[in-house]
C-alpha cells in the first residue's frame, strides 16, 4: 500500500463564462434553445467546423479568448496519508475548484488525480436536508446522500444525535428547528461519515462560537486518526491551528507550499490576498439604478494596498467610486458590514455627519468617491461581506448590492491572541483593563464584598 | 465520469483500498449502473422522501392523488362519454377512461417531476457527488405511490357499477390481469426514458420548463385515454402504436376490463419505442451527466 492519499497531476479546468460577469467568480450560463438552434443551424456554414455539439464543452480555446478561464491550471502536487493539507488563496484562485474536482462533483479538463481511499466532503453541510422531515428522518436521508449505507447510519445514529445535540428534538422537522441547531445536526452527520479522506470548505464560516470550536475539534480527531484532511480556508488562524503544511493557490496556480506558517506569511506578505475589488460593468447594474452608476468598490489596508485580507490591529479604508448621471437631492451613499452569518455589524452612510449632510444637500453629476475608515481593533477575526447602498431617504433606492465584497479579518496581535481560541461576536475591541487586586482594593469595596 | 475503480490487494493489515482516478472523460460514457445499484438506498429515500413531503401543509394530503385522475374522469365522462357519446369498447364510460388515466397520471406525474429533478436537486448536484441517475429515477417511482392510491378508486368503481341495479357491467377477472405489472414496468420505462431525455436537456436549456406542461397536454391526444384505440383507422394503427403510451393504456384496458383484444403487435411497437427511449436516454443522461454541476 502506497503512503500517497492524493496525487493531482496537471489538473487543469476552465469554465465558459456567462454574460453579466463581473469581477466574481466563474460561472457558466445556460443557453436557450433559440440560441443553439441558431448555432446548429448555422454550423454547415461556418469554417473549420468539426460539427460538434456546441453547447457541450468542448476543447478549450488555443489563444486567450475573453470568454473562457482556467480555473484551475497545471496543478500538481501529492498528499500523504495522514497529512492535514490547508489550501489557502483569495476568491477565484481555484479553491474550491479544486475541491469539487477531488470530490467528484466536476471533472478536470485536463490532467488527472489519484484519490486514494473514500473522500467524503463538507462542501457545504446539510445539503438534501429537506424542511419538512423530522431530524431523525434527515439523518437518513442525508447519510444517504453522503454515501452512507443505512445499516452504518443505524450503527451511528445514537452518535450522530449525541453530537448535534438535538436529541430533544429529533422527532421535530427541521423547519422548527433554529438555524444554529440545524446546522449541528448536519455537520454531525456528516462528520460521522468517516472517510479516509476529508474534505472541507469554509465550514467555519458559519455557525456560532460553540459550533466552531466543535468542528475544529471534529476535525483535529479525524487528523489524529492517521486520516488525511485537505482544508479549505480564509481564516488564516484556523489554517494555523489545524494545518502542518498549506497550498497558496494564485489564479489557479499552485504560488506555493511549505510548512503553514511559513505559508501564511508568503501569502499575507506577497500580495496575493489582494483582490478586495469589486467593478461592476454596465450590464451588472440594473437600469432602474439610473442616474446613478456604481463603478467599483474596494477595500485598502494601511498601506493603501487592495487587499481582501485584512489584519483586525490595522486600519482600513473603504471606498466606493461612482458617476452620477445627473444631480440627485438628499443621496447618501453607504456601506453595510455583515459577517458570513448574515448578520448586520453596522451601516453607515456617507451623510451620517451633520456636516456633511448639511455640505451635501444635493450630490452634484460626476464622477465620485465616497470613502471611510475603519480604526484598527474593531473587528473580530473571520469574514466578513461588506454591501452598499446608494439612496435618497424615503424617495428611493438607486442601487443596492448586500454582498459586493468579501473579505477576512486575521486576528493577529489582536487582543487576547495569546490564547489560541476564537472570539465570540462580531467585534474585537481593544479595552482598557484594569485589574485591582485585594491590597490594593478601597475600604468601600471590601465592606460591600463583606456584606453580600 | 469516466473513473475506474481498481481494488488492490495489499500485504499491509488493510486489506484491499479504493483508488480513484479522476480524469477528463469524452464522448459516450458506460450507464454504470453497478454504481448506481450500490447507492439503491439513495434512490430509496429520495423516492421516500418526495412521497413523505408531496402532501405536507395541504389540506387534502393524500386525497389529491385520487382526486385529480377522479375529477378529470367526472369530466371526461360529462364532454367525451354523454355529449361527444365517444365509444367505450362497451364499457361504462366512466371506468373506461379511469383505466386510461390511472398510467397517464403515473406517466404524466413521473415526466414532470423527473424534468424538473435536476434543476431542483441543483444544491445537491453542486456540493455532493454520487450518482445523478439516481434523481430521476426517484422521481419517476415516486409517483408509482400515486398510483396506487388511484388504482384503489378503480376497484372501487368497478364494484360499484358490477353491483348497481340495471347496469350492464360485470367486472371479469381473466388471466391477463397477471400482465398488469408489466404494463405498469411499461409506463415506468416510458416516463423515465422521456423524463432522463428532458432532465438533461432542462439543466442546458431551460425551455424545456415551457415544453413540459405543452407535451404532456399534446401527448394526451395522442394516446387513447379519452377514446378507444380502435377509432383509429386500421392502416395507422402501427403509426399511432409509436407512441408508447397507446401501448400502455391499451395493456391496461385489456388487463382490467378485458374487453379489448390482446394489443399484440401494437404492444412490440410501443414496447420497442419504449425501450429505445429509455437506453438513449440513459445514454445522453450519461454523456451530458459530467457538465451538471458547471451548468446547473
Amino acid at each position: 500500500m502506497s503512503d500517497i492519499a492524493i496525487r493531482v497531476e496537471d489538473l487543469g479546468k476552465w469554465y465558459r463564462l456567462g454574460a453579466g460577469v463581473g469581477a466574481g467568480r466563474p460561472r457558466q450560463d445556460y443557453r436557450t434553445l433559440r440560441e443553439v438552434l441558431a448555432s446548429t443551424i448555422s454550423a454547415p456554414f461556418r469554417r473549420n467546423s468539426p460539427g460538434k455539439e456546441p453547447a457541450r464543452l468542448g476543447p478549450p480555446p488555443s489563444q486567450p479568448d475573453d470568454e473562457f478561464i482556467w480555473a484551475l491550471r497545471n496543478v500538481s502536487f501529492t498528499v500523504s496519508k495522514g497529512q492535514v493539507i490547508g489550501v489557502i488563496g483569495r476568491n477565484g484562485a481555484g479553491k474550491s475548484t479544486l475541491l469539487k474536482i477531488l470530490s467528484r462533483v466536476t471533472e478536470p479538463t485536463e490532467g488527472y488525480a489519484e484519490v486514494h481511499g473514500r473522500v467524503g466532503s463538507l462542501l457545504e453541510v446539510g445539503t438534501g436536508f429537506h424542511p419538512e422531515l423530522t431530524g431523525r428522518e434527515n439523518i437518513y436521508l442525508n447519510g444517504a446522500i453522503l454515501g452512507m449505507k443505512r445499516l452504518e447510519i443505524d450503527g451511528k445514529f445514537d452518535e450522530i444525535v449525541d453530537f448535534s445535540g438535538v436529541d430533544k428534538f429529533i422527532d421535530t422537522p427541521v423547519k422548527r428547528y433554529s438555524s444554529g441547531m440545524y446546522l449541528r445536526l448536519a455537520f454531525a452527520v456528516a462528520a460521522h461519515l468517516e472517510p479516509e479522506i476529508l474534505v472541507v470548505d469554509e465550514v467555519l464560516a458559519v455557525g456560532d462560537a460553540e459550533f466552531q470550536r466543535k468542528c475544529l475539534g471534529k476535525m483535529s480527531d479525524v487528523a489524529q486518526e492517521g486520516r488525511t484532511v485537505l482544508f479549505v480556508s480564509h481564516n488564516m488562524s484556523a489554517i494555523l491551528h489545524l494545518t502542518e503544511e498549506t497550498i497558496v493557490l494564485d489564479k489557479g496556480h499552485v504560488a506555493h507550499r511549505s510548512a503553514t506558517p511559513e505559508a501564511v506569511d508568503y501569502y499575507m506578505s506577497s500580495g496575493l490576498a489582494q483582490v478586495g475589488e469589486r467593478i461592476w460593468s454596465m450590464d451588472d447594474v440594473p437600469p432602474d439604478a439610473a442616474p446613478f452608476r456604481p463603478l467599483s468598490m474596494r477595500l485598502k489596508n494601511r498601506l493603501g494596498r487592495v487587499v481582501d485580507a485584512v489584519r483586525s490591529t490595522e486600519p482600513l479604508t473603504l471606498e466606493v467610486e461612482y458617476v452620477l448621471d445627473a444631480p440627485i437631492t438628499g443621496l447618501r451613499v453607504g456601506f453595510y458590514l455583515t459577517t458570513a452569518r448574515g448578520e448586520y455589524v453596522w451601516a453607515s452612510f456617507d451623510t451620517d455627519n451633520q456636516a456633511q449632510f448639511e455640505a451635501y444637500p444635493v450630490r452634484q453629476a460626476g464622477r465620485t468617491i465616497s470613502r471611510c475608515t475603519i480604526p484598527p481593533d474593531i473587528l473580530n477575526e473571520g469574514r466578513y461581506f461588506l454591501g452598499v447602498n446608494a439612496s435618497a431617504y424615503r424617495v428611493r433606492r438607486y442601487f443596492q448590492d448586500e454582498q459586493a465584497l468579501s473579505f477576512t479579518v486575521d486576528a493577529t496581535d489582536a487582543p487576547g491572541s495569546q490564547w489560541p481560541e476564537l472570539r465570540m461576536g462580531p467585534v474585537r475591541p481593544r479595552l482598557a483593563w484594569e485589574i485591582e487586586t485585594e491590597s490594593q482594593l478601597t475600604p468601600a469595596l471590601l465592606v460591600e464584598k463583606g456584606g453580600s | 465520469m469516466m473513473q475506474k475503480v481498481l481494488k488492490k490487494s495489499s500485504i499491509e493489515s488493510k486489506p484491499q483500498e479504493t483508488v480513484l482516478f479522476i480524469r477528463p472523460s469524452s464522448g459516450w460514457s458506460a450507464l454504470n449502473l453497478k454504481e448506481l445499484w450500490l447507492f439503491r438506498e439513495l434512490v430509496y429515500f429520495l423516492t421516500w422522501r418526495d412521497v413523505k413531503v408531496r402532501y405536507k401543509q395541504t389540506t387534502l394530503g393524500a386525497a389529491w392523488a385520487i382526486l385529480q385522475p377522479f375529477l378529470t374522469m367526472v369530466v371526461f365522462s360529462v364532454f367525451f362519454g354523454r355529449l361527444a357519446k365517444v365509444p367505450s369498447d362497451g364499457v361504462p364510460y366512466p371506468i373506461f377512461s379511469y383505466t386510461g388515466l390511472l398510467p397517464w397520471g403515473l406517466f404524466t406525474k413521473a415526466l414532470t417531476d423527473a424534468g424538473r429533478s435536476l434543476v431542483a436537486h441543483r444544491a445537491m448536484i453542486t456540493k455532493i457527488y454520487f450518482p445523478r441517475l439516481a434523481i430521476p429515477i426517484a422521481s419517476v417511482l415516486g409517483g408509482v405511490v400515486d398510483f396506487a392510491l388511484a388504482f384503489l378508486v378503480l376497484i372501487g368503481m368497478m364494484l360499484y357499477y358490477n353491483y348497481a341495479p340495471n347496469s350492464t357491467y360485470h367486472v371479469e377477472i381473466t388471466p391477463a390481469l397477471l400482465t398488469l405489472p408489466l404494463f405498469l414496468l411499461l409506463a415506468i420505462i416510458t416516463a423515465l426514458g422521456v423524463g432522463l431525455w428532458l432532465s438533461a436537456l432542462n439543466v442546458m436549456y431551460r425551455d424545456i420548463n415551457y415544453i413540459i406542461p405543452f407535451l404532456t397536454q399534446f401527448w394526451l391526444f395522442i394516446t387513447p385515454v379519452a377514446y378507444p384505440a380502435s377509432m383509429i383507422p386500421e392502416q395507422w394503427q402501427m403509426v399511432y402504436a409509436l407512441n408508447p403510451m397507446t401501448g400502455v393504456v391499451e395493456g391496461f384496458r385489456w388487463a382490467l376490463l378485458g374487453t379489448v383484444e390482446a394489443p399484440g403487435p401494437m404492444l412490440a411497437v410501443s414496447s420497442t419505442i419504449a425501450i429505445l427511449g429509455l437506453v438513449t436516454g440513459l445514454f445522453y443522461f450519461r454523456r451530458m451527466e459530467r457538465d451538471f454541476a458547471d451548468t446547473v
